[in-house]
């Protein structure tokens, strides 16, 4: 309560003080939507450190235009996106929300996203394409500006790598060999495992093999979980699993950590921001790993998926959309917000400028041995493959962790699971009424 | 067949048949409950004792070191978690505890008097309410979330304290439970006898039932406190502000903080474990009366 009367305050004595030449600057840019008086946003978001972030824009460019956002911490996930759901059927969604670039589609197909194509359109050259593509869903419209990418990349252990005479692969084929070698001079310990518990992984690695999950053609939906690049990259993880060159674990759990850490298992298919997940996962092994583009196809390519990552959108409940894509584009393409993303929030920002600059000049802590960690990171992230996201992610999601789960814990054949999760995912759009072209 | 025929055969060959073998034979039945529930206890106590133990662990410690080897860490992890947003985790303690104090005793007052009422007065429709309450103890209350939250917004009232207060004060069980408990606890013949002597139905209620039927209340309160405590769908739904969150809530954001940021696991298990103190204490305080049970009665038969 005392807060809004202070924003209150503080907002009128800025309209008292600054209105003329905030007026006159807004009467230039904006094309006359109804913005007299200030403005309060709420942001609904679950990066950590934002609300430092926001004060900034409050108490710079935010005060300037008068417009004022407040942050709402959310528990990030699929969740959140049901939440919103919930609020925008009440009417009562907030003016901004973070969402996952996978969400993006469910979010829209429910009419819950703004198009802020005319606010935004300027922001489109700071953003890798394949990244931009994400937030239009191949229309004309803009549903949301990019914030944070996961590029993906191999990480290994450089110690023991050399200590086994093992080569950095870059192909999945020297990937394989590399697997192979390892299990046979130490037989206990495994390159890495196969995981079944965050499907963003997979998802990934299938955009890096050239899939497309989902398409459009017309006004029907097209599910392709169950390509040919998908089913090669399924066929290439269930063998290794099969014949027993790589664990079968899944990761996130204690005894994963404990095989980081133990050095029993000595490398990573993960994205830009593991250098966070091992700091927690193996403390003790700081320092003795590095990183290295992602295993290509053939020798020939040179392109990467991203696991994770996530955008900042206006919904369609805000009452002051032009605001609020204004907000959403300082947030994600201004130099001082993406510093302060960085610095308190550790985000890797989707903004190609704000890549090399500020808190990206040095390596994460953890990888100080490896002084070109982010120049390297944004070379790979600059080969980011184009991601097609369809309207129940979700569901795909879940199936996968059901059937690859037992896959890989049964050793079985993990094409029959993705079978699976091609039939439930149709099967799942049909139900809830979207057409689907076979 | 065999070994029951020899065991019954058993007796006749000792020299003192019954009394030598019947303790044994008792004894041997009752290893099989009590292992059964020494089983259950170990189920229940061992992931609590994993919380009390892996809360005092530092960050490195926690997925480095044996499970049950206590680590260095707790006092740190306390200031670390009242440290984190400027000690938002107490707020969320103080939401908890005004969401399931307030939300538990206002509930434990509606259900004295709905049960009561349904008890001891006889009118049209009784059944039929109390049916309607049987279904709803029937109804789990998480897929009344959503349409609580839809009708809550029209009356633009979501995301307040009230909010999660209101669906909360009725309680179908709770109701259910002090009716039974207000039949069984409350004679007919005693409140006749205050209406004789010349008091009014409120006075009888507040007088003369409410005090015999405190020990089922209790149990009501009890109840009513650890559901609002452990509750997490509705205040999910309704609360956005991250200053209102009860504990539950709290403690899922510091889990699920995006995909790209780790999880704050050592402030989560240190906030998990102080989170269930509370409820140890209550239970501690609030089982002597339950004893009052054996006690309490007031017509002598």
């Amino acid at each position: 309560m005392p807060n809004t009367k202070r924003r209150r305050l503080v907002a009128s004595a800025v309209a008292v003080t600054l209105g003329t030449t905030a007026l006159a600057a807004c009467g230039s840019s904006d094309d006359g939507d109804a913005q007299s008086g200030p403005v309060s946003l709420t942001y609904w978001t679950w990066t950590p450190g934002m609300d430092k972030v926001v004060d900034l824009w409050n108490k710079g460019p935010g005060k300037k235009d008068q417009i004022t956002v407040t942050v709402k911490k959310q528990a990030s996930g699929d969740t959140l996106v049901t939440k919103i759901l919930t609020a925008h059927k009440a009417g009562k969604a907030p003016d901004l929300v973070q969402a996952e670039y996978q969400a993006l589609p469910t979010l829209v197909s429910n009419d819950a996203l703004a198009d802020i194509s005319g606010e935004v359109a300027d922001a489109k050259g700071k953003f890798a394409e394949g990244v931009w593509q994400q937030t239009t869903l191949g229309t004309d419209a803009v549903y949301a500006v990019p914030q944070d990418i996961g590029p993906m990349m191999f990480y290994y252990r450089e110690d023991l790598f050399k200590e086994y005479g093992l080569k950095v692969p870059t192909t999945w084929d020297e990937f394989a060999d590399t697997a192979r070698a390892l299990k046979k001079k130490a037989p206990d310990k495994d390159l890495t495992t196969f995981s079944a518990n965050d499907s963003g992984l997979f998802a990934g690695l299938a955009q890096q093999a050239g899939a497309k999950w989902w398409t459009t053609s017309g006004d029907k939906w097209k599910v392709g979980i169950d390509d040919a690049a998908t089913q090669k990259v399924a066929k290439f993880w269930g063998d290794l699993v099969k014949e027993g060159a790589i664990d079968n674990q899944p990761m996130y759990t204690p005894a994963w950590n404990k095989a980081l850490n133990t050095g029993k298992q000595i490398a990573w298919v993960s994205a830009v921001w593991a250098p966070g997940t091992l700091t927690t996962a193996a403390p003790d092994t700081k320092g003795k790993w590095a990183m290295a583009p992602l295993p290509q196809w053939s020798a020939s390519e040179n392109v990467t998926g991203s696991w994770g990552g996530s955008s900042t959108a206006v919904t369609t409940d805000s009452q002051h959309k032009e605001a609020a894509a204004k907000f959403a584009a300082w947030l994600n393409t201004d130099r001082d917000a993406l510093n302060a993303l960085a610095k308190e929030s550790g985000i890797y920002p989707a903004s190609t400028s704000a890549q090399l600059s500020g808190a990206f000049t040095t390596p994460p802590e953890y990888f100080s041995n490896q002084a070109d960690f982010y120049t390297t990171a944004a070379e790979i992230a600059e080969t980011t493959a184009p991601s097609a996201w369809g309207p129940n992610v979700n569901v795909a999601y879940t199936t996968f962790k059901d059937a690859f789960g037992a896959a890989a814990k049964n050793k079985s054949d993990f094409t029959a699971a993705l079978k699976t999760m091609q039939d439930d995912t149709v099967a799942d759009m049909k139900k809830q009424g979207f057409e689907v072209a076979e | 067949m065999s070994s029951l025929a020899l065991r019954k055969a058993a007796p006749a060959a000792g020299t003192t048949p019954g009394t030598a073998q019947g303790p044994p034979l008792r004894r041997r039945i009752a290893l099989v409950p009590t292992v059964a529930l020494l089983l259950g206890a170990l189920y229940c106590l061992l992931p609590v004792a994993w919380v009390v133990i892996a809360s005092t662990k530092s960050g490195s410690e926690l997925f480095s070191t044996f499970t049950f080897l206590p680590g260095t860490g707790f006092t740190e992890n306390l200031s670390d978690l009242s440290a984190y947003r400027d000690g938002v985790y107490w707020q969320w303690m103080g939401n908890s505890a005004l969401y399931a104090g307030l939300g538990a005793l206002l509930s434990t007052a509606v259900s004295s008097v709905s049960g009561y009422a349904l008890a001891t007065y006889r009118f049209r429709g009784r059944e039929a309410i109390f049916n309607v309450l049987l279904a709803g103890v029937l109804m789990p209350p998480v897929i009344l979330a959503v349409p609580q939250y839809l009708l809550l917004a029209q009356a633009n009232l979501t995301d307040s304290y009230l909010s999660v207060l209101l669906p909360q004060i009725l309680s179908p069980y709770g109701v259910y439970l002090s009716r039974i408990y207000a039949a069984a606890a409350v004679p007919a013949d005693v409140v006749e006898a205050a209406r004789m002597d010349g008091a009014n139905e409120w006075r009888i209620f507040t007088r003369i039932a409410l005090p015999m039927m405190i020990p089922g209340l209790v149990t009501v309160f009890l109840f009513q406190f650890v559901a609002v405590w452990n509750n997490f769908l509705l205040p999910f739904i309704m609360l956005s502000d991250d200053e209102k969150f009860p504990i539950t809530l709290g403690l899922y954001t510091l889990l699920e903080q995006g995909a790209n940021t780790p999880a704050l696991y050592t402030l989560l298990i240190t906030g998990a474990f102080l989170a269930v103190l509370p409820l140890v204490a209550l239970f501690l305080v609030v089982q002597r009366f339950w004893s009052l049970d054996l006690l309490s009665g007031a017509v002598k038969s």
